[in-house]
């Protein structure tokens, strides 16, 4: 079976809600997090994904 | 020179003109330039040499000609299966690909025409033949007004009534009306979104259109004609900015979003209402025995 879809990276401001699996950046505060998770979808030709007000992640379609 | 040379010239001229009708170039750009164009009315030319051929062959009792038709079939058959694989290679790198069910449309549009080809020069030679040629011309004249009417299949204004309706994020949800589309998170993104964004939506009339509209290559059809004919607001690299197309599951209707460059509301509405209703996606639910039984 072929994965389509897959998390390429996780970024984060708040560690305690990962714990790895994939890639896991973990900023300090809301604009770093934002502008990491803008150069990361543009380097992996993914999309970023809001999953909560401190976590995108980076997804593969 | 024979009693059979003007016929069968007759046939393969008029045959190849109809080839040539059918062969428009409009905004899909397919088949585009010269070369394209010329295999087409090559293989028209030979297509109307058959159904030429046909007529006199059968006159002369040479009924075994007839199997040549069979060859002509396998040949068509090719020329289908050429266009999927053209199309498919290219579709690869569409900004937004026209997707396997349109392909597939396209091809058999590729391979119908030229069976309707043959047939229009057989019935001119036949005319020609039988009576003369006053009568060969009238029934090419015929063909010709059959040929165009089965060239325009229906579009989807015919089936649904399309909205205009303003995109807008709930948290990182973008919607259109209630139709859930994406997960956006960047805030960035979606000031882009917002701003070059646009939402349809297509109410289906009755209940077999639901199944119709519903049908993904349908949707990908939609989105890959709106794109060419408005332009895209996308690129390779920013797989986040990509024109969708969603359900409600409640009602059938969908959520069209889409990225034009041209942000001319009436324009687009007009350009999805004539987008093509693909023959693979038409679904008759309403004619089905269990159906009527119940009724």
């Amino acid at each position: 079976m072929e994965i389509s879809k897959m998390i390429l990276a996780i970024i984060t401001t708040n560690s305690n809600k990962t714990i790895g699996g994939a890639p896991t950046f973990i900023c300090e505060n809301t604009e770093e997090m934002e502008r990491t998770a803008a150069n990361l979808e543009a380097i992996l030709d993914g999309i970023a994904h809001g999953l909560s007000k401190e976590m995108y992640i980076i997804v593969k379609h | 020179m024979n009693e059979y040379s003007f016929p069968i010239l007759f046939g393969v001229v008029v045959g190849t003109i109809a080839r040539i009708i059918m062969l428009r170039t409009d905004y899909r750009q397919y088949p585009t330039y010269l070369h394209g164009k010329i295999i087409h009315v090559a293989l028209g030319f030979i297509a109307a040499s058959l159904g030429a051929v046909a007529v006199p062959a059968i006159m002369e009792k040479e009924f075994t000609a007839v199997t040549f038709l069979t060859i002509a079939a396998s040949q068509f058959r090719e020329v289908r299966n050429m266009e999927r694989n053209t199309l498919t290679e290219l579709d690869r790198y569409e900004l937004v690909p026209r997707g396997n069910t349109y392909i597939e449309g396209i091809a058999i549009a590729f391979e119908s025409r030229n069976y309707l080809v043959i047939f229009t020069s057989f019935l001119a030679t036949f005319a020609y033949l039988v009576l003369n040629i006053y009568f060969a011309v009238f029934i090419t004249l015929g063909c010709f007004i059959i040929i165009n009417r089965l060239m325009s299949g229906s579009t989807l204004k015919e089936l649904v009534t399309i909205e205009y309706s303003q995109i807008h994020f709930e948290k990182a949800g973008l919607y259109v009306d209630n139709i859930y589309i994406m997960n956006i998170g960047l805030p960035e993104r979606q000031k882009e979104i917002m701003e070059y964004g646009m939402g349809f939506v297509l109410t289906p009339i009755n209940f077999d259109v639901r199944s119709t509209i519903a049908n993904l290559g349908q949707r990908q059809a939609i989105l890959h004609d709106t794109s060419v004919s408005l332009g895209v607001f996308r690129d390779s690299g920013t797989p986040a900015l990509v024109p969708l197309i969603k359900r409600d599951l409640n009602d059938g209707r969908i959520g069209v979003f889409l990225l034009p460059q041209n942000q001319d509301v009436n324009r687009a509405i007009e350009v999805i209402g004539s987008v093509p209703v693909l023959e693979n996606a038409i679904r008759m639910p309403s004619e089905s025995k269990n159906k009527n039984k119940n009724e």
